[in-house]
């Protein structure tokens, strides 16, 4: 046999990946708070990037519900009270669409607590996505659609996160994606003054068009996955650079998967 | 390395029916020098198909035993729209475990990669490459032809459709007036720069456009695109 199988792979290489070692929680709360008072070294962050951003398909929400409810409420917050956009906020205070019924892939900042911190949505665009089946006005008539693309929707912060920090997490894990996961390109529909926050975070979309205007205005947008600059964005992310791939590590790879806290 | 998707392309069109789709996927052991292909479809009724290379015991097998519920390939795999190396699936568990020494009995190999991909109508499919290789030459070969399985597996599953349903192609495939024109710019030699000067769009969206007219052409690459847009009249250059 030259090889190993899959399930005896797995625990050599997670050997070899170095893993930063399991501390009892005490510590890692402990090291949290340390990190909340912007006196932390990288290889905190290192360790701390492990817990926060979370990769999670809409089946695996209800595995963790403190984070799945806080992000719909501030989804309502950000996108129905304060954009004033035309969505749909339920009884229980969530806003939903029917493409978080297609099972999308969330990445998710959590914040220590296990809340929502920031959070956005992708879907291929081989199938129904929102830049083709609402914004053909604004992508000349083109219907967008390849393995290759993503679309990315519904960009949302907590009001409670700091916002820079946790947009460039969020593009970080974005990047992470793209170039994991082989693809050429994401499309996103956003709130058009947010191109500001991806200038300043050095991976800005091109506008593929825009409508309204002043605080009502909608762009789509592309991002070209190749162009994506991790060092900057691990830099305004304020974590170490092996931190995407743990993140990634965490949440596709389960034979590594560490216990969640909270 | 192109020249394979595009042998691979040029042999999908001549499919008519799913004999000949199983007969493509054997071919492709020989196109990539991987060991296994596999192709698998459910639709929405839940009617399974698959064109594999798997030995037919293997396959009576599985289904047999109906493996589907505990193969950690299909529960990784489903609903999940990214594509997955086998490494990264949970093979701990002891029923997961006793399948994989079957399957590796069976001559699966010890490296797969699959592909999942959502078809309309919750109709779900999985394609995979699977051979037995060092865990570097995996990594080497999924890195440079990833791009490839990806297209692979979703032409296939096109493909697949429209033998079924025979309705599938159509709404996916007109391409929008700016996409044949960005696609005749390019067709008439002009670079991405000037073409994308002349739509007045930056170099990206051209990209995404043209991107968009690869697929719904089921085209290897631009020039590809180019090429299948003319061959049908799309476009004249």
């Amino acid at each position: 046999m030259p090889s190993r199988w899959p399930w005896q792979a797995a625990k050599s290489s997670s050997e070899s990946r170095a893993r930063p070692p399991r501390l009892p929680r005490i510590f890692t709360v402990a090291r949290f708070e340390i990190v909340n008072s912007n006196d932390a070294t990288p290889v905190f962050f290192s360790i701390w990037g492990i817990f926060m951003i979370r990769y999670l398909y809409g089946d695996q929400l209800g595995t963790c519900r403190k984070l799945s409810q806080s992000m719909f409420r501030d989804r309502a917050n950000q996108f129905a009270k304060r954009l004033n956009w035309q969505v749909t906020v339920d009884a229980d205070g969530f806003e939903r669409d029917t493409y978080d019924q297609q099972n999308p892939l969330y990445v998710i900042w959590q914040q220590p607590d296990g809340s929502h911190g920031g959070s956005m949505r992708f879907l291929p665009t081989t199938g129904p996505v929102m830049v083709n089946d609402h914004f053909q006005h604004l992508t000349d008539g083109v219907t967008i659609g390849s393995p290759l693309i993503w679309e990315c929707t519904r960009f949302c912060i907590s009001p409670t996160a700091p916002t820079p920090l946790v947009a460039a997490r969020l593009m970080l894990a974005g990047a992470t994606l793209g170039r994991r996961f082989h693809l050429a390109h994401a499309v996103g529909v956003f709130d058009t003054r947010m191109i500001r926050v991806y200038k300043t975070l050095g991976w800005a979309p091109d506008i593929l068009g825009s409508a309204g205007s002043g605080r009502d205005a909608i762009s789509v947008g592309l991002w070209d996955f190749k162009a994506a600059p991790f060092d900057t964005l691990c830099a305004k992310a304020k974590v170490a650079p092996d931190a995407p791939e743990h993140w990634y590590q965490q949440s596709f790879a389960p034979a590594n998967k560490e216990r969640q806290p909270a | 390395m192109q020249n394979r998707i595009i042998t691979f392309i040029e042999r999908l069109q001549q499919v008519t029916t799913l004999d000949q789709l199983q007969a493509l996927v054997v071919g492709l052991s020989g196109l990539y020098q991987i060991e296994h292909f596999v192709y698998h479809s459910v639709n929405s009724a839940g009617e399974p198909y698959a064109a594999l290379t798997y030995s037919v015991d293997w396959v009576d097998h599985y289904l047999d035993r109906d493996f589907g519920r505990i193969d950690p390939v299909v529960l990784g795999c489903y609903q999940r729209f990214h594509p997955v190396d086998w490494k990264q699936l949970d093979w701990s568990g002891k029923a997961a475990k006793s399948f994989m020494f079957e399957a590796s009995d069976a001559g699966v190999g010890n490296q797969g990669y699959s592909i999942p991909i959502r078809g309309p109508n919750g109709q779900f499919a999985l394609f995979t490459a699977n051979h037995t290789c060092s865990d570097d030459d995996w990594v080497k070969f999924t890195d440079e032809h990833v791009q490839d399985l990806i297209l692979i597996a979703h032409y296939l599953n096109q493909k697949a459709l429209e033998i079924e349903r025979g309705t599938d192609k159509l709404a996916y495939q007109n391409l929008s007036p700016r996409e044949l024109d960005a696609l005749t710019l390019i067709g008439m030699g002009k670079s991405r720069g000037h073409a994308a000067e002349s739509l007045s769009i930056s170099e990206h969206t051209l990209r995404v456009y043209i991107e968009s007219a690869r697929f719904k052409l089921g085209a290897a690459n631009t020039t590809h695109a180019v090429a299948l847009a003319m061959a049908s009249g799309k476009i004249i250059v």
